[in-house]
């Protein structure tokens, strides 16, 4: 009860906070410390979601240096997303999408020693969707609103091994609009049909995500489940071919900006998952701004060819000035660099 | 105002952090409000990563001078830019200077309205391969002014205007970039009274394929002093700068509507004005809604100099400029590549839409005819170029200088 009477303060304040304060200022939507939102019961590291804190999971997520990422979605009481026909959904004014970005000390042992880094709040406004990231104390039992970013150093071990050593970055307001955006609008990545029409654990059993937000009242007009499209794990060779998960991993590390209607558009390279226009996908396609993002070479992607492909150069760097993405990462994700070599060598 | 300086403060305190420039420079870009100007303090920044403006309006950013304020990026660790500005109205960038960044110094994007004014963009180590590409660079904007400005060493162009309309480049100086000043797939654009000297290319005026904004056109280029671009082309290859040959004063690819005129063009040794169909850059088009062709280009009144001397003989198109014409190139140098669009049925290329060449001083000319010399290409000797400007001469009465926008 007490849970859900804060929740109830915390609607009140974000919808009514326009009247009290003139300037569209980010502030006013965002309270200074995550514990202020209720979102988690008992010890808030635990994550252990209050009534309404639904967690979820995306079959294809962007890299960021290895952190591991635990996702909840909070709707507005009696309110549901609508079904689009595109794959996304419409959200309800006052939604918010939680993601909590962490590190276990050994990748060996995902569950032990764990350290948590952020928690994002996407949060859907009268003024549209902010991102807002808290950053976690050193004793775990807080996080800080921090909205012009911050540097955190961090190590662990990999699992092939590997002792890794990072300055973690958490992104200021404006990055991330960087990534979340369309038209001039912030918009959610991750909740799209397409990436949450998988199974997930819930504490009273295995479910389809989908089909579980169908149980909850959480959506208007879903389609049959079988008719809907599902992106597979790129990390999981079971779930598709070596294309199908190159083309997961694009569209999910990329296509967030190389996308008609982002800022990547001004490239000419769309790397959604839905395009199929060789030349836009960058094959034999020249580069238009990427100076010296290029490394000497003429193309995007060489079929047959990774060496040769800017695509797989610029994802294997790590300077600020050739890598791609620009931001979530300071490590090069080995694996998917693999992955997309793969794909291009194989391609004739 | 008293707020929100309260509210940055505390939330600095509450952090328990120091003040450092970057920080209090980014939360300062978050949460400014309609007709804020933020000051870039006196002295040298050293910013670790891009600093962003994002959907604000009616700012202005403002240092004490170019040599005064510095923000410098030579221990970049994050972004590809210095300062990122997206989806904004009425910018105002004033008296600053931005230094080594990785990538783009100053890029801006779908904004409404952004002047540089007294705004330097640097490689302090001059030019490198390993400079960022672009200096003051707005793309997919509209209503931009960029005067009284410097770009230094960036390796693709200085100052970059990109797919954008309605833009007045003048009173700047463009030095050691591979393309000085360049215009690409906008529309709208004048550019006078500037300097550009010392880069690969002076001004370079291009469309290119495969782009969201796909026809640039109706730019004026005049008054401008454009001389001794003969700098190596420091391009990384992949760009499509890198094709341009040392020794450019002025480049128009396959664009229309482009006059160049009253300008001083010296001492560029390779083409002091070249006019250019995108064949010239022998890569394939895949854009069917790509015009690769110039149109209604129109080079007059402009003062051309020249000490003989070779072109840069390490690109094919100086090589061949060589073996004709030794070490006096041509002047204006145009492809011959007419838009097929334009020519009648008796083979006449449409008055409206020819080449125009008049009135320039000192202006020696060829065409060099690529359509029907294709075959001699590598035999140059063989190839007929013609030197005969008569074709050209399209009587037109031009105006004088346009008043400024």
């Amino acid at each position: 009860m007490a849970t859900i009477m804060s929740k109830t303060i915390i609607w009140f304040i974000l919808t009514f906070s326009v009247v009290f304060s003139s300037a569209p200022n980010p502030l006013k939507y965002a309270k200074p410390k995550l514990s202020d939102y209720g979102f988690f019961k008992h010890r808030m590291a635990d994550h252990i979601p209050a009534e309404g804190v639904i967690p979820y999971s995306v079959s294809a997520q962007l890299f960021s240096d290895y952190a591991l990422k635990s996702r909840f979605i909070v709707l507005p009481e009696g309110q549901r997303l609508q079904y689009k026909s595109d794959g996304s959904f419409d959200f309800p004014q006052g939604s918010v999408l939680i993601k909590t970005f962490y590190y276990p000390a050994d990748f060996r042992n995902p569950n032990q020693e764990i350290k948590l880094m952020e928690t994002r709040l996407l949060t859907h406004t009268p003024e549209g969707w902010m991102g807002f990231a808290y950053v976690w104390n050193e004793t775990q039992t807080e996080a800080f609103l921090e909205i012009a970013g911050e540097r955190l150093p961090v190590s662990f071990i990999h699992s092939d091994g590997e002792k890794i050593e990072l300055e973690y970055s958490v992104p200021n307001f404006n990055q991330c609009k960087g990534c979340h955006v369309n038209q001039n609008q912030m918009i959610p990545i991750g909740p799209k049909v397409r990436l949450l029409n998988h199974e997930f654990e819930y504490p009273d059993g295995t479910m389809n995500q989908l089909k579980k937000w169908n149980i909850l009242e959480m959506i208007n007009g879903l389609p049959n489940l079988s008719t809907l499209p599902h992106t597979p794990d790129y990390d999981d060779p079971l779930e598709g071919s070596i294309a199908e998960r190159s083309r997961a991993w694009i569209d999910i590390n990329c296509a967030h900006c190389h996308r008609l209607g982002a800022p990547g558009e001004t490239s000419g390279l769309f790397l959604n998952i839905e395009e199929n226009d060789p030349t836009r996908l960058g094959i034999f396609k020249p580069p238009v701004a990427a100076g010296r993002g290029s490394g000497n070479m003429r193309y995007t992607i060489v079929p047959g060819n990774p060496e040769e492909s800017i695509m797989v150069y610029r994802m294997e760097s790590t300077d600020p000035g050739i890598m791609m993405p620009e931001l979530s990462r300071k490590l090069v994700h080995k694996e998917g660099v693999k992955l997309v070599k793969e794909w291009i060598r194989n391609m004739k | 105002m008293r707020y929100k300086a309260f509210i940055v403060s505390l939330f600095i305190i509450s952090q328990g952090l120091a003040i450092d420039t970057e920080k209090d420079l980014q939360t300062q870009f978050i949460l400014a409000e309609p007709g804020d100007t933020i000051t870039i303090p006196k002295g040298t920044h050293n910013i670790k990563g891009a600093l962003s403006i994002e959907g604000k309006e009616n700012l202005v950013i403002r240092g004490s001078g170019m040599n005064r304020s510095i923000l410098s990026f030579a221990g970049q660790t994050e972004g590809a830019q210095g300062i990122s500005i997206t989806n904004s109205t009425n910018i105002i960038l004033e008296d600053f200077s931005v230094h080594d960044t990785k990538g783009d110094a100053i890029k801006v994007q779908y904004t409404d309205g952004i002047i540089f004014r007294r705004v330097s963009a640097e490689w302090t180590g001059g030019p490198k391969e390993t400079n960022g590409a672009y200096g003051l660079y707005p793309v997919l904007c509209q209503n931009v002014l960029i005067e009284h400005s410097v770009a230094i060493a960036a390796s693709d162009a200085g100052i970059y205007v990109g797919q954008s309309r309605n833009i007045v480049v003048r009173y700047s100086i463009a030095v050691n970039n591979v393309a000085g000043i360049e215009i690409e797939n906008s529309i709208d654009a004048e550019v006078y009274e500037n300097h550009t000297y010392d880069n690969t290319g002076g001004i370079l005026i291009f469309d290119l394929p495969d782009l969201v904004q796909k026809k640039g056109g109706h730019i004026r280029v005049y008054n401008n002093l454009i001389e001794n671009n003969n700098l190596f082309n420091f391009a990384p290859k992949g760009a499509i700068v890198g094709k341009v040959i040392p020794g450019t004063g002025v480049m128009v690819l396959a664009t229309s509507d482009v006059h160049v005129y009253e300008n001083t063009i010296r001492n560029n040794k390779s083409v002091a004005t070249g006019i250019v169909s995108y064949f010239i850059t022998e890569e394939a088009i895949n854009d069917s809604l790509y015009n690769p062709y110039t149109s209604s280009i129109h080079i007059y009144n402009n003062i051309y100099e020249r000490s003989p001397g070779l072109p840069a003989l390490d690109y094919e198109i100086g090589q061949l400029l060589a073996i004709k014409y030794g070490r006096n190139t041509p002047d204006i140098i145009y492809d011959g590549m007419p838009d097929p669009a334009y020519i009648n049925a008796d083979g006449v290329i449409l008055p409206e839409s020819n080449l125009c060449i008049q009135n320039n001083s000192d202006a020696r000319f060829t065409n060099m005819d690529i359509e029907n010399n294709f075959e001699k290409w590598y035999s140059p000797f063989l190839s007929d170029f013609s030197e005969d400007l008569t074709p050209f001469h399209c009587g037109i009465t031009h105006h004088p200088v346009a008043t400024s926008k």
